[in-house]
Formats: C-alpha cells, structure tokens, sequence
C-alpha cells in the first residue's frame, strides 16, 4: 500500500516512464482513466511520435489538438512543430509573416539543432496547460528511460545555457512547477524482471540526482500469482512422481504430464520475480511508494484491459 | 525444465548459423525488454564458438549483467576479448574469438572530433564548447548517430569478422536508420549556413533580418551566438563529416550486412517488430532473421493437455478421491492443489493462444524464425548466453 495514497492523483502533471516493454502506456492510460472517474478533468497526452495510447482507450489516433474521449477524459500526441507554433502565438504574439514559410522552418531547424529544444518544447507545452489550469490532471506517456532525463531536465538546462530573453523567464516558472511535488510527479514503471527492476533502480537514482522531479511512486506490473498455498507445493511435488503421473493420466484421460508442467513453469517464472520484486524494494530509497498491477490473464486489450488495469490501481491507491 | 518446455519452431529454410557464416554485420533489433542484447551476445557467442575468426558484440546497452556473462569486469569503449578459457569451463572449445564492447558516446563523439578537427585550435575549441558537452553527453540522436559511425569505423578497420550490434528500442529504429543521412543532411544544409553566415560576417542581409529579429527575441543573442560559433566549428569539419556519413549509410544498405529482428510474442513488441520490418523493407536493407523470445510451451496449445486441465477443474474432488495414496495427504488438500494445477494451465493457455495469433500475424517472415523458450532463471553467465544460442542456433 501507498505511503500517501491520495497524493499520486492529487498532483497536477505526472510523467510515466520505464523501459520498454513494462507497459509504461497501459499505466499512462489507466491512470487517466481513473483521475477522470474521480471527477477530474484529466489529458492524457502521449510523447513519442509512434505511441500507441489510443489503442488503450480505443480511440482515433491521437492528434495535438486533444480529443475528448468520454466527459472530461482528453487525449493528445505531442507535436514539437504545433507546440512551437502554438508558443509563438499565444507567447511572443509573433506576427502570422514570420509563422510561414522560411521562417517557421528555420525556427523549426533551430529547434532539431539547438540542444533541449525540442525536449523543451514538449514539456513547456505540458507545463503551460498545468498552469492555466486547463484541466485538473495531465497524465504524460513519457519517452522510456533513456530520454526521460533529458526531458525532465530541459527546463533547468535551458535556464542555465540562455542568459537573457524569453526563454529564460519561460523556464523559470517551469523549473517552479516541476519542482515541486504537488504539482509534479514521476512514475516509474517497472516488470518483475531483471533489466527493467536495473533500469528502474538507475533511474530512480538520475531522477533525484540530475532533476528537480520528485519521484511518486514506482508501479510494478505484470507481478504473476502465487500458484500455491501453504505446504500445497509439497503435494504438487510429490504429484510429480512417475506413480502419481501415470494416476492422474488415467484418472483424467488425457496427458496429464503436460499440465503438471505448465504448473511447474508457473511456479518458477512467480519464483524468479518474487526475487527481483524483493531486490527492488531493498535497494529502493525509502519512502518511494511501490504499487503492485497483477499479470493479466485476458484474451483482449483495449479499453477493457485498460479498465482491469485502473482497478488494480486504484485498490493499490486505496480508492 | 526448460529443455522440457519445447517452443514450437517454425520457418522452413535458413537457420542463424547459415546467416551468420555469409555476414560481416549483424544489427539485432527490437522492441524494449525483448531479450535484443542478450540475443546479440548469444549469437555473437555461438558464431565465436562454431564459425570461427573474430567476432565483436558490439553493445548499446550497458547492462552489467552481460558483462559479468561474458566474464568482463566491465565494459568500455574499447574492445575486449573474452577469455576462451570461459567457452572452455563450460566444455566448449572454441573455433573462434570473442570480443565485446560498449558504446560510449562522449568518447566516441570526441574521437570523432579529433579525427576530423583541422587543427588542434579546432580540436580543443569544439571539445571545450558547452553546447558540445550538451549535445553529445544528452541527446540521443548524436547516439544513434554515433553507433552506427562506430560501427562503420570498426568494419573498415577489418579487424573482426563478424560484428553483431545491439541497438537502442525500435521507438528510435528509424532514427538510428536514417542517422548518417540526417547528419549528412544537417551539415550540408543550406539553412545552417544560412544561421552562422550573419555571426561570421556581422553582416545581416535583408531576407534573414527578421528571423533573428524572432530568433533573438526567443533564445536571446547569446544562446544564438553560442549555437552560431558551435555550427561554425563544426563547419571545419563538414566535409568529413558527409563523407563519413555516407559511408555509413552504404554500410547499412550492403548486402554483408543484415539484421535480426528480435521480438517476444507480446501485442506490443510485434507490432513494433512489424512496423521494423516494414522500415528495413522500404529502406532495402537485409532483414536476414526473425527471433522469438520467451516463447510458452506448445502444450499450451494441445488440446488433450487443455481436456486435461478442464477436468482437473470440474472434478477436482473425485480425482483427488481416485489417486489417493498414503502419502499424499487429505483428498481435499489434493482436490485444491489440482484445482489449481488446472486453473493456471488454463491462465496460460490464454496467453500462449494470443501469442500463437501474434505469431501468425508476423506473417511476412524473413528467412529465418528461431524461437527460444522462457527460461527458468536470468541469463547471468556464459552457459547461459550459449544454451540460448543453441535454441536459436539451428
């Protein structure tokens, strides 16, 4: 169970990470969800280019100009070219002349070329719909573990690199947000796996170190059942033997063998995550809140899955 | 177990052996979490063990594990062979040799630089440049630029036979893909030229007045003078640079080099395995194998084995009644152990039929599918680098 429960969903803007793979847009998605089924009017807003968020909600690709997907639950896909547009007309009221031709490309090129521009375009953009409180929640698909620093730590790079104009008193009240932790959270999400309990541990360490983000929470997913109970494994093992094998084959008409396997499996991939579950909560800093999401057993995905997933949210959140 | 716990194989013609003894370069790539470094070690290994000649596993990913497997203290920049006395503890003898190393980008940018700086005034003032340090320490495209630069500078240099290269997350697959290209790109621009001409002349003319009147507005002239005397650095070295960089993308695109698709049978990693293909395709470069990692048993999918589980479930009771023997303990105690037994076959079942659809749907296969079963424990050694080697292997 969470330290402060309520905490995670309270805040303003929260970054969901993790490596590849540990279902770091599934959490994104269902958290939306449940922010907008506490009442809050939440964004979900997918960073990469190719992101799938939609299809966890079963929607229309996801454009930058946000979609309402049901009452009060948006989403979007991050657009550095739109956002740069859009923060020279709302920000500096550039003249609609110097937003065509050659010199929106040229903005644009310095923005490719130009170190943490484009990161910071992405998060200036996330930060500005916090700050004019466009809606309650902003829940980030965020790049995976490797990008993520350099997102999170835009603002502050871009405030000690440029020394005067705009810019710099635009990061400064961003740095503000990202800050501090009522507004702003980073959620890592983990599998019980090797690489990803390593990946996570790192960069729990780079997000206190390298940026002013407070880490929420870590999310573990896919954690399998346990299979048995109390001193059922020594019936399982003993089930085992040739006598019992060639019992249980009769007794069910088929190759019982086989699912005597199957079970064995199941009781060694539980095994070997148990392990690195445990080694992430040792070497976790405390008073990081480590969240369970069971395996899913399901034949869909989509919103449905999304759906199971948010419940075991929200009982790991005390909802 | 695990030798008990047969993945299907599927794909006709081809194996990984016959694809690795006619390449020079092999790039294993894949979605995030799918077993694409340990995949690339594991056939680095098998290929030093049975095809012979030096074989370099060239890696992104600084995975200490893999270190320790390949009984490396740790990994570098530079190349490091691993001791055959480590094939030979686990009864193997190999043909080959085995190297490995790990991709630093500072240090890569930096030999880079002093490779192709003019003079050592250059050199010092490119390296010392702050927008320099940030570019290269943070930002991943100078990356995935820089992997595939290394890559190129180590086959040119012929000193191993077979280079196998892991690769950042195909999120970034086609960034790394058209690397050289945008770096080309970048450098012969003409709006480059057109942003460091006015710092170099101090002359502004009338067309690009206004962009800087906006840039200025937005970054402040210093940033745009510091960005300006970087760009122009960098110019000194522009040549080389698009020859560099062309060179690379000929190396990707030349048929000694092919590329190994690694994936799980997961919604997510296929379709991105899927959509990598589709890259590779449109590109013309050589998809050469397809990898399938942690792949569930097939009896997940027999239906005598699923008749079985049902029953366990239905008539836990009587069964348990049925099989009694003294030592086994009460029939109830039994009938929840083979209530369970059943429950989770059929949990899995469910997964192993979606993965078997997934794998129907990875349907424009290349030559080669191998698949490899979920293993019992992490792959943390040698051994184990190899027994997944010779799943994949044949």
């Amino acid at each position: 169970m969470a330290a402060a429960p309520l905490a995670l969903l309270d805040r303003r803007l929260l970054f969901v990470t993790g490596k590849g793979g540990v279902g770091k847009t599934s959490m994104a998605a269902a958290l939306a969800l449940l922010g907008s089924a506490h009442g809050k009017r939440t964004l979900a807003c997918e960073v990469d280019a190719k992101g799938n968020l939609a299809d966890f909600f079963e929607a229309e690709p996801n454009t930058f100009q946000p979609q309402e997907l049901t009452p009060g639950l948006f989403a979007m896909a991050m657009n550095t070219e739109e956002s740069l547009k859009e923060y020279l007309r709302l920000q500096l009221k550039v003249p609609l002349l110097a937003r065509i031709g050659p010199f929106a490309r040229s903005l644009d090129f310095v923005a490719n070329a130009a170190p943490g521009v484009k990161e910071i375009l992405t998060v200036g953009k996330l930060f500005w719909e916090v700050r004019e409180e466009h809606y309650d929640l902003v829940v980030v698909d965020a790049s995976a573990t490797g990008h993520i620093i350099g997102q999170l730590a835009a603002p502050q790079a871009i405030n000690e690199l440029v020394k005067v104009g705009r810019v710099r008193d635009q990061t400064r009240w961003m740095v503000d947000l990202l800050s501090d932790p009522a507004t702003t959270g980073a959620i890592i999400v983990a599998t019980p796996e090797e690489m990803p309990v390593t990946e996570t541990l790192e960069l729990a360490g780079r997000i206190r170190a390298e940026t002013e983000v407070d880490l929420a929470a870590v999310i573990v997913n896919k954690v399998l059942p346990e299979l048995f109970g109390r001193g059922e494994e020594e019936t399982f093992d003993r089930l085992r033997e040739p006598d019992l094998v060639g019992a249980l084959s009769r007794a069910t008409g088929g190759p019982a063998e086989s699912v005597l396997d199957a079970a064995e499996l199941a009781v060694t991939l539980r095994r070997t995550r148990a392990e690195h579950i445990a080694r992430l909560r040792n070497e976790m800093p405390d008073g990081i809140a480590l969240l369970y999401v069971p395996y899913l057993f399901t034949r869909t995905h989509g919103v449905r899955a999304t759906r199971h997933v948010a419940e075991a949210l929200a009982a790991e959140l005390g909802y | 177990m695990a030798e008990r716990a047969d993945a299907p194989r599927v794909g006709p013609a081809g194996t990984l052996e016959q694809l690795l003894a006619t390449k020079e370069i092999a790039i294993s790539c894949g979605s995030g979490g799918v077993g694409k470094t340990t995949t690339a070690a594991a056939a680095g290994a098998m290929a030093a063990a049975h095809l012979g000649g030096k074989v370099l596993v060239l890696t992104v990913d600084p995975a200490k594990r893999l270190a320790n497997a390949l009984g490396l203290e740790q990994f570098g920049n530079v190349e490091r062979q691993v001791p055959a006395e480590l094939f030979q503890a686990v009864g193997v003898d190999p043909r080959g040799e085995l190297f490995a190393a790990m991709l630093d980008t500072k240090e890569s940018w930096d030999a880079l630089v002093r490779t192709h700086a003019p003079d050592i005034q250059t050199r010092d003032a490119i390296l010392a440049n702050p927008l320099y340090k940030n570019i290269t320490g943070k930002f991943v495209q100078s990356h995935d630029y820089i992997a595939m630069e290394r890559l190129h500078e180590i086959h040119v240099s012929g000193r191993y036979d077979l280079i196998i290269v892991d690769t950042p997350p195909t999120r970034n697959a086609i960034d790394f893909l058209e690397a050289p290209e945008r770096m080309a790109d970048f450098f012969s621009s003409r709006l480059l030229r057109w942003l460091i001409t006015p710092y170099r002349s101090r002359l502004i003319n009338a067309a690009s007045r206004p962009f800087y009147n906006v840039a200025d507005r937005i970054l402040g002239s210093q940033f745009l003078e510091d960005i300006a005397e970087f760009f122009i650095l960098f110019q000194t070295m522009y040549d080389g640079f698009v020859e560099r960089a062309r060179a690379v993308t000929r190396t990707l695109e030349d048929r000694r080099t092919t590329f190994l698709v690694v994936s799980t049978l997961e919604e997510a990693p296929v379709r991105e395995a899927e959509f990598f293909i589709d890259a590779l395709d449109d590109r013309g470069f050589h998809l050469g194998a397809l990898v399938l990692n942690k792949v569930l048993p097939a009896y997940f999918l027999d239906d005598g084995a699923t008749a079985v589980a049902e029953v366990l479930c239905r008539k836990a009771d009587p069964i348990a009644e049925e099989i009694a023997v003294a030592d086994l303990g009460t029939a109830d105690h039994v009938a929840r152990v083979l209530r369970e037994v059943g429950e989770s076959f059929l949990n899995y079942r469910v997964v192993a039929t979606r993965e078997a659809e997934q794998r129907k749907e990875l349907g424009r296969a290349p030559e080669v599918v191998a698949s490899a079963p979920f293993f019992e424990t992490d792959i943390y050694d040698l051994a184990g680098l190899l027994r997944l080697g010779e799943r994949i292997w044949r």
